[in-house]
C-alpha cells in the first residue's frame, strides 16, 4: 500500500502507546449495527495495471485532437502555451490547500493578487475576486449580489446569455426567491422595446452577455442608461480574450462584470475545471463573494499578500454571508494569470484578432457557398450564427466523417431557430481548415 | 529572502513569452469588421515579458508556498493527504483532456464511463443509491443537497419545511449554503461529550423542519455515538439527514452514512480522495442521495443502457442545472483512478492509518496541550492552547511558531466550541516518525511557552515574510497593483 507508511509493526507499537489492543477498539464509538461488513469494489490495481485501465477509457473518446473544432457555445479550442501545465505542476503550487497561513502561502497569494489585476485590467473594473466555479456561478453570484443590494427581487436576463447560465440561474432563484424574467432577442442583440417594456420598479439587474450566446455584440451603450435610470446593476458577462480588442464592460458602465475564464488557457477538459471571474466596482467591495487577495506589509514594513475582507464570508459570517463558497479554483485562475502573462499585452490582443479575421473570413466563404443565410445581421468577434439549407443534424454528422467538428445546433435551445449552425473559429484554425470545413460543408 | 517583483514590474515594453503562426487568411483593417464604437482604445495593460523571465518568476513564487510534498500538512477537516503523481498523468491523457463538453455522446463514451462508474463505486462507498457529479465543490454539493431537501418536500406538499438544524460544531459553509438554498437555520447545541445534545435535539425538531446537517465523526473527530437515535428523532417528524462529506476520511470500509440513516452526502473529493486542492481549487462536491430523492439530482444525470452511456435531461423532478456542462470533470478522474489504486482493502487501510495516527498524536500530547474531549478520537483530534495561554502564547502563536520548523500548523480557532483549538489532522499518510518529529516540536513549542514565551508570540522568524498586518490590508484595502 504505497500511499500509507505504517507497516504493521509502527501500527503495534502506535497502538500500544495509545493503551488499546487493536484497531477495531478506535471504532468502538460505532454502533454494531452499522458496521460495514463489505464494500463491493474492484480489487486493487497496481500502477501498470491502473495506466492500462485509464488508457483503455481515455481511448473510447474522440478528441479535437483529430478533428478539426469548429464548436464553441461557451468553451473554446485556443492555443495553450505548453509551459503553462510544467510550472502548474510545480507541487508548491498543486498540493497546497487555501492560502490560510500567509507566510508560508505568498506564491499563491501573489499570483492570485496578480490574477486580480489582470481582470480588473481586461474589464475596466476595480475590484476582482480570487476565482468563482465557473462563468455561470459567477453570473448567478453577480445576480444575488444585485438583489441584495438594491432590495428588489427580479433579475432581467437577456434570451441571448448563455442557455445553461440561464438555466443554472433558474435553479438558484427558485430558491432564492428571485424572479428571473427573459428578455427577447431581436436580429441576435437584445431587444430594447422588449427591456423598456419589462424593466420595473422591482428590477434588481439587467443580466446580459457580449459577446453573447450567438458571436454577437450587444449594444451595451443602448441599455445602460436605461438601466441605471430604473436604478438597476448592469451585469455583463463576457469573453476576456475578446476584451483585448472590444470595449471593456468598465468602459461601457457595467457595475458587475463576469465570466466564463475557460479560454484563458485552460483545455476543453470536457466541460472541467473552468473558472469564473467576477469584478465588480470599488462601492461593492464588500459584498463580493469569494477568496480576495490584498496587499500589505510585514512586521519589518516587507510587502506580503493575504486573504482580506473575510468579513463577507461563510467561516466568519455563517449564514449571513454574501455566499456560501468556500473552495474555489484556484488553480484554473493560476492558470489563467499564467497565460495572459505569456501571452502577455500583444499576445492576447494577436489571439482576439486571428480569432476575429478567421472567424470573419469562415463566415464569407460559407455565405458564398449560397447554402448559407446569415441568421442575423450584427456585428460578432469569434463566432456567427447561420441558417443552414441542410437539417443541422445531417450536417454536422456528414462533417465529423470527415474529421470535423461542426457547429452547435442552436434548434438545441431555441426552436424558432431549428435552422440555426453556431460556429466558432479561434486563433487555432488554419485557412486550409476554414477552406476544408467550406467544402466538406457543401458535398 | 526580499520581496519577488510583480510581474508588471518586471514588464518591459516589447518583451514577449509566445509565438503564434501568421495570420494566413486575408486580413482586414478590425473597424471595417465592427463598428469602432464597439472597439477598445486602449490595450489592456498585460506583461510584457520573455518566457525565461515568466518562468522565473513562477518558480520563484512557487518557492514562497508550502504544499504537501514539501512537508507535513496536518490542517483539520481538509485532509491534506498525498496527491499521487500517477492521476494527474492520467488524468492529463490525450482523450480525457481534449474532448468538447458538446461533443455527440457517441464520441465520448470514454468520459461518461468515468462518471457512470464513478457514481457505482461513490454509491458502494456511502451506501447511497446514486451520485451526482455535478457540484463544484463541497459547499457547491451541500446547497445542491439542500435543494434536492427541498424539492423533496415540495414535491410531497411540505413546502412550509423551511428550517434546517445545523450544529453549533459544524462547518461554516453549512449554515452558509442553507441561506443560499432559502432556509432559516436553526442551531442545536453539542452536549458535554462534544456530540448533539439529543434533548435539544428533540425540542428544536418539528414539522417546520426540512432536515439535519450532521458531519460524522463531527468536527471534534468523534463519532457520533448516538446516530441512529439521531436519524430516528429527525426521520420520525418527517425531516431528512444531510451527510457533510468533509470528514468521510475516518470510516471508509467501516461504516456507511447510507446505514447510519443519512438521506443525502456530499462527497470532498479534494480531501477524502486525494485530489489536490491547488492553493484553493478546484475541488469536486458529488452529492448521493437515497433512492426516493434519485428523481431531484440536478440534471444531466448519466445513464446507461445496454453498453451505452448517455446524458438524461428528462427528469421533471430534478431541481434543474447547477453548474455548466458537467461539473469538475477533470477532477473526477483522479478521484477515480484513486479509488481503483485502493480497492476495498485499501481504502479500509485509509481510514483505519488515519484514526490510527490522529490518536496517536492526541495521546502524545494530552499532558502538555489540553485535550477538551478527552476520548478515542476518530481521523482527527482537537486540541487546545488554553494552558500556554496562561503565558500570554495564543494558539495563533503557537501556529506561526510551527512555520519555524516546516510544518504546516493544524486548523486553529475551529470548531468554534472549543476555545483556542488547534484541530489536528494527520491523515494516513504520514508515517510515525513523521509523527514523532511534530510531537516533539509541539512539546518544544509548549516548553518554549513557558521558558522563552516572547519567541513563540513573535514567530514566524524563518519564513520569507514575518506577520502579515491583516487589519491594515482590511481597512485600507488595496486588491490590484496600479502603476506608480
Amino acid at each position: 500500500m504505497r500511499y500509507i507508511s505504517n507497516t504493521a509493526a509502527d501500527k503495534e507499537s502506535m497502538l500500544k502507546e495509545i493503551g488499546v489492543d487493536s484497531i477495531e477498539a478506535l471504532f468502538e464509538d460505532i454502533p454494531k449495527e452499522v458496521y460495514c461488513d463489505k464494500l463491493n469494489l474492484p480489487k486493487a490495481m497496481s500502477e501498470i495495471e491502473l495506466i492500462k485501465k485509464m488508457k483503455e477509457i481515455a481511448q473510447k473518446n474522440e478528441t479535437v485532437d483529430k478533428y478539426t473544432c469548429f464548436l464553441g457555445a461557451g468553451a473554446y479550442d485556443h492555443f495553450i502555451p505548453v509551459t503553462i501545465d510544467q510550472l502548474i505542476l510545480r507541487q508548491e503550487f498543486y498540493t497546497a490547500y487555501t492560502p490560510y497561513q500567509p507566510e508560508i502561502s505568498q506564491g499563491t497569494l501573489q499570483s492570485i493578487f496578480e490574477y486580480q489585476t489582470m481582470i480588473c485590467e481586461l474589464t475596466g473594473m476595480d475590484v476582482a475576486n480570487a476565482s468563482m466555479y465557473d462563468g455561470t456561478n459567477s453570473l448567478v453570484e453577480a445576480a444575488i449580489l444585485a438583489c441584495s443590494v438594491t432590495k428588489r427581487s427580479e433579475v432581467l436576463v437577456a434570451k441571448s446569455v448563455h442557455p445553461e447560465s440561464r438555466q443554472v440561474l433558474k435553479t438558484y432563484a427558485r430558491f432564492k426567491k428571485i424572479k428571473v424574467t427573459e428578455v427577447d432577442y431581436l436580429d441576435g442583440q437584445l431587444d430594447i422595446s422588449d427591456l423598456e417594456a419589462k424593466i420595473n420598479s422591482d428590477t434588481a439587474a439587467l443580466l446580459i452577455q457580449s459577446p453573447n450566446f450567438f458571436g454577437i455584440i450587444e449594444d451595451i451603450a443602448a441599455v445602460e442608461k436605461l438601466v441605471h435610470d430604473n436604478k438597476s446593476l448592469l451585469i455583463v458577462s463576457t469573453d476576456p480574450i475578446s476584451l483585448a480588442v472590444l470595449k471593456s464592460p468598465g468602459e461601457l458602465g457595467a457595475d458587475i462584470a463576469v465570466g466564463e475564464g475557460q479560454p484563458l488557457g485552460n483545455p476543453l477538459s470536457y466541460g472541467g475545471p473552468y473558472l469564473g471571474f467576477f469584478a465588480t466596482k470599488e462601492k461593492y467591495m464588500r459584498r463580493v463573494p469569494g477568496r480576495i487577495i490584498g496587499q500589505t506589509v510585514d512586521q519589518q514594513g516587507r510587502r506580503g499578500f493575504v486573504l482580506t475582507l473575510q468579513t463577507r464570508e461563510q467561516h466568519i459570517r455563517r449564514e449571513k454571508a454574501t455566499s456560501n463558497i468556500c473552495s474555489n479554483q484556484g488553480l484554473i485562475a493560476l492558470t489563467a494569470a499564467m497565460y495572459m502573462t505569456f501571452m502577455g499585452k500583444e499576445g492576447l490582443r494577436e489571439v482576439a484578432e486571428q480569432s476575429l479575421m478567421k472567424a470573419h473570413y469562415a463566415y464569407e466563404k460559407l455565405i458564398e457557398t449560397g447554402k448559407f443565410k446569415p441568421l442575423f445581421d450584427k456585428p460578432f468577434y469569434k463566432e456567427f450564427a447561420l441558417e443552414s439549407t441542410e437539417p443541422v443534424d445531417n450536417l454536422n454528422e456528414k462533417l465529423l466523417k470527415a474529421n470535423i467538428l461542426g457547429g452547435y445546433q442552436l434548434g438545441r435551445d431555441y426552436p424558432e431557430l431549428e435552422k440555426g449552425w453556431l460556429v466558432a473559429v479561434t486563433e487555432k484554425r488554419t485557412k486550409e481548415e476554414i477552406d476544408r470545413l467550406v467544402r466538406e460543408a457543401v458535398k | 529572502m526580499s520581496e519577488v517583483n510583480l510581474i508588471f514590474e518586471t514588464s518591459r515594453p516589447g518583451r514577449k513569452a509566445y509565438s503564434l503562426p501568421e495570420c494566413d487568411v486575408p486580413q482586414k483593417p478590425i473597424g471595417e469588421l465592427i463598428d469602432s464604437s464597439y472597439l477598445r482604445e486602449k490595450a489592456p495593460e498585460l506583461p510584457e515579458v520573455s518566457e525565461l523571465d515568466a518562468v522565473r518568476h513562477y518558480t520563484k513564487l512557487s518557492l514562497r508556498n508550502h504544499g504537501v510534498d514539501s512537508g507535513f500538512y496536518p490542517l483539520g477537516s481538509c485532509t491534506m493527504k498525498y496527491n499521487p503523481k500517477v492521476n494527474e498523468a492520467v488524468a492529463r491523457l490525450d482523450g480525457f483532456i481534449n474532448c468538447h463538453p458538446y461533443q455527440p455522446e457517441s464520441m465520448v463514451q470514454g468520459n461518461l464511463e468515468v462518471m457512470y462508474t464513478l457514481d457505482r463505486l461513490l454509491s458502494e462507498i456511502s451506501g447511497m443509491d446514486q451520485v451526482s457529479l455535478q457540484p463544484a465543490a463541497g459547499a457547491h454539493g451541500e446547497l445542491a443537497g439542500l435543494m434536492i431537501i427541498k424539492a423533496y418536500h415540495e414535491n410531497r406538499g411540505e413546502g412550509n419545511r423551511d428550517k434546517i438544524i445545523v450544529p453549533d460544531s459544524a462547518h461554516g459553509t453549512n449554515p452558509a449554503s442553507a441561506a443560499v438554498a432559502g432556509f432559516e437555520v436553526i442551531e442545536v447545541k453539542s452536549d458535554d461529550r462534544g456530540c448533539v445534545d439529543l434533548e435539544h435535539l428533540k425540542e428544536v425538531m418539528n414539522e417546520e423542519v426540512a432536515g439535519l446537517m450532521l458531519t460524522n465523526p463531527n468536527t471534534l473527530g468523534l463519532f457520533e455515538t448516538e446516530i441512529v437515535e439521531i436519524a430516528k428523532i429527525v426521520h420520525d417528524k418527517g425531516g431528512l439527514l444531510y451527510y457533510d462529506g468533509a470528514n468521510m476520511n475516518a470510516i471508509m470500509g467501516i461504516a456507511r452514512p447510507g446505514d447510519m440513516g443519512f438521506d443525502v452526502i456530499h462527497f470532498n473529493l479534494h480531501k477524502t480522495f486525494s485530489t489536490p486542492h491547488g492553493g484553493g481549487g478546484p475541488g469536486s462536491g458529488p452529492v448521493g442521495v437515497k433512492e426516493s430523492l434519485i428523481p431531484f439530482l440536478p440534471v444531466p444525470v448519466v445513464c446507461k443502457k445496454d453498453d451505452t452511456y448517455y446524458l438524461d435531461f428528462d427528469r421533471p423532478l430534478s431541481i434543474g442545472r447547477i453548474k455548466s456542462f458537467y461539473g469538475n470533470f477533470n477532477v473526477t478522474i483522479k478521484a477515480l483512478a484513486y479509488i481503483f489504486t485502493m480497492g476495498e482493502e485499501g481504502l479500509k487501510k485509509v481510514s483505519e492509518s488515519a484514526v490510527l495516527n490522529a490518536n496517536y498524536i492526541a495521546q502524545k500530547l494530552k499532558d502538555v496541550y489540553l485535550l477538551p474531549y478527552d476520548k478515542i478520537c476518530m481521523h482527527e483530534c482537537v486540541l487546545s492552547g488554553y494552558r500556554q495561554k496562561a503565558n500570554g502564547v495564543s494558539t495563533l502563536d503557537i501556529a506561526k511558531r510551527l512555520l519555524d520548523f516546516g510544518y504546516h500548523p493544524p486548523t486553529v480557532y475551529f470548531p468554534l466550541i472549543v476555545s483556542e483549538a488547534l484541530m489536528i489532522e494527520p491523515t494516513e499518510c504520514e508515517s510515525k516518525e513523521t509523527l514523532d518529529e511534530f510531537i516533539n516540536t509541539m512539546r518544544t513549542i509548549a516548553e518554549e511557552a513557558e521558558s522563552n514565551p516572547d519567541i513563540v508570540k513573535t514567530a514566524p522568524h524563518n519564513t520569507v515574510v514575518s506577520r502579515l498586518d491583516e487589519a491594515l490590508a482590511a481597512r485600507k484595502p488595496v486588491l490590484k497593483w496600479k502603476k506608480e
